[in-house]
């Protein structure tokens, strides 16, 4: 095994450890933490059995097979990045919905902030 | 409109615009019987007591949402208390109060579902500057080749709308420049949609939402939306 290897099986393997951990501290939402545990479970397993790294490499035209981890990498990343933007844009639209929600009920009691305004001018 | 006088809501979204908006709403209520609704939009200045002191009903946003957000939190108003009718104007004394009655004639007249106030409609004498020209030119030309419009001034934000579209748009409005959407929307819904002449004036206080820097973005934006929305499923 080569030193490229040994990294790779390094970082993947703490990288897992430490999203799992996450979880479990409730500190990362599993439905967050899938993607990035694809990805490092994907990449261990691709440093671990060499022979598959080395045909999925060649099938797709790559000379050096670890240059394909980093392709693996990156495609894991790039999902990662979508996922966040879909999960920011629904968090836009819930947060707008409920700054209006809020808008409203506020409206049903008009007078409370006159009174405050009233007490402070006065 | 099932015989009894139809129940007409004016909202007027207000970001910043502690000068202007008293005079508007106090216009306004001097001259209709129409309920008046300012929709604040998280201003840190004085806007929302001098709304309120004029005689508006007023709902505060907690943060700015944009103007398309806070003219749908008056949509949502409107449709929760059953209006039969919209009226959405300026709170920065732009649009001319007089002119409401032309706004609202084709839709208490059942003609029509959406009325857009024009600035470019009969002798108004707008002028303005040269890039809100050329920026109106082009959305015009954007609305005209994709929609049943024929429109004259798409960027316009003084309409009235009637009870079917303020629930359609409490579901579906764009958060920012949203009147060019809008056309979509509208021709989605298959809206009757019809421009009327209104006269509009230059900013008597406060600057406009669109500055000069933002102006490239806002043509960016308002196409992305534009399109998509052509592709986009209504449910």
């Amino acid at each position: 095994m080569n030193r490229v290897t040994y990294f790779s099986i390094c970082a993947s393997a703490g990288f897992l450890l430490y999203i799992l951990e996450m979880v479990r501290r409730r500190k990362l939402r599993e439905e967050y933490s899938i993607l990035w545990l694809a990805g490092s479970v994907v990449i261990l397993v691709l440093s671990l059995k060499q022979g598959w790294l080395v045909r999925l490499a060649h099938a797709v035209g790559i000379a050096y097979p670890p240059s394909f981890l980093f392709l693996v990498g990156i495609l894991f990343i790039l999902l990662i990045l979508i996922h966040f933007s879909i999960a920011i844009s629904k968090l836009h639209q819930m947060n707008k919905r409920m700054a209006q929600e809020i808008a409203l009920m506020k409206g049903d009691a008009p007078h409370r902030k006159d009174e405050q305004i009233d007490g402070t001018a006065s | 409109m099932e015989g009894t006088s139809p129940r007409i809501l004016v909202i007027i979204p207000a970001y910043q615009e502690r000068r202007s908006i008293g005079g508007v709403v106090r216009s306004l209520r001097q001259r209709y019987p129409y309920d008046v609704l300012v929709v604040n939009d998280g201003s840190t200045d004085r806007t929302s007591e001098s709304a309120r002191e004029a005689g508006a009903t007023l709902l505060d946003l907690p943060c700015n949402l944009g103007i398309g957000g806070a003219v749908q939190t008056g949509f949502l108003y409107a449709r929760d208390r059953g209006y039969d009718v919209v009226v959405r104007i300026d709170g920065d004394g732009q649009h001319e109060v007089e002119d409401i009655p032309i706004v609202l004639e084709p839709i208490l007249a059942g003609r029509a579902d959406a009325v857009i106030g024009s600035r470019f409609l009969g002798e108004t004498g707008y002028r303005g500057s040269i890039p809100r020209i050329f920026g109106i030119r082009y959305f015009r030309l954007l609305v005209n080749m994709t929609t049943r419009y024929r429109v004259t001034d798409p960027t316009s934000g003084f309409f009235a709308i009637n009870r079917r579209l303020v629930a359609f748009y409490s579901d579906h409005y764009p958060s920012d420049y949203p009147e060019v959407d809008a056309y979509i929307l509208m021709h989605r819904f298959r809206a009757r949609t019809v421009e009327v002449p209104v006269r509009m004036y230059g900013r008597a206080e406060g600057k406009s939402s669109i500055t000069a820097f933002r102006a490239v973005y806002y043509m960016v934006k308002v196409t992305l939306s534009y399109l998509i929305n052509c592709i986009r499923r209504f449910g």
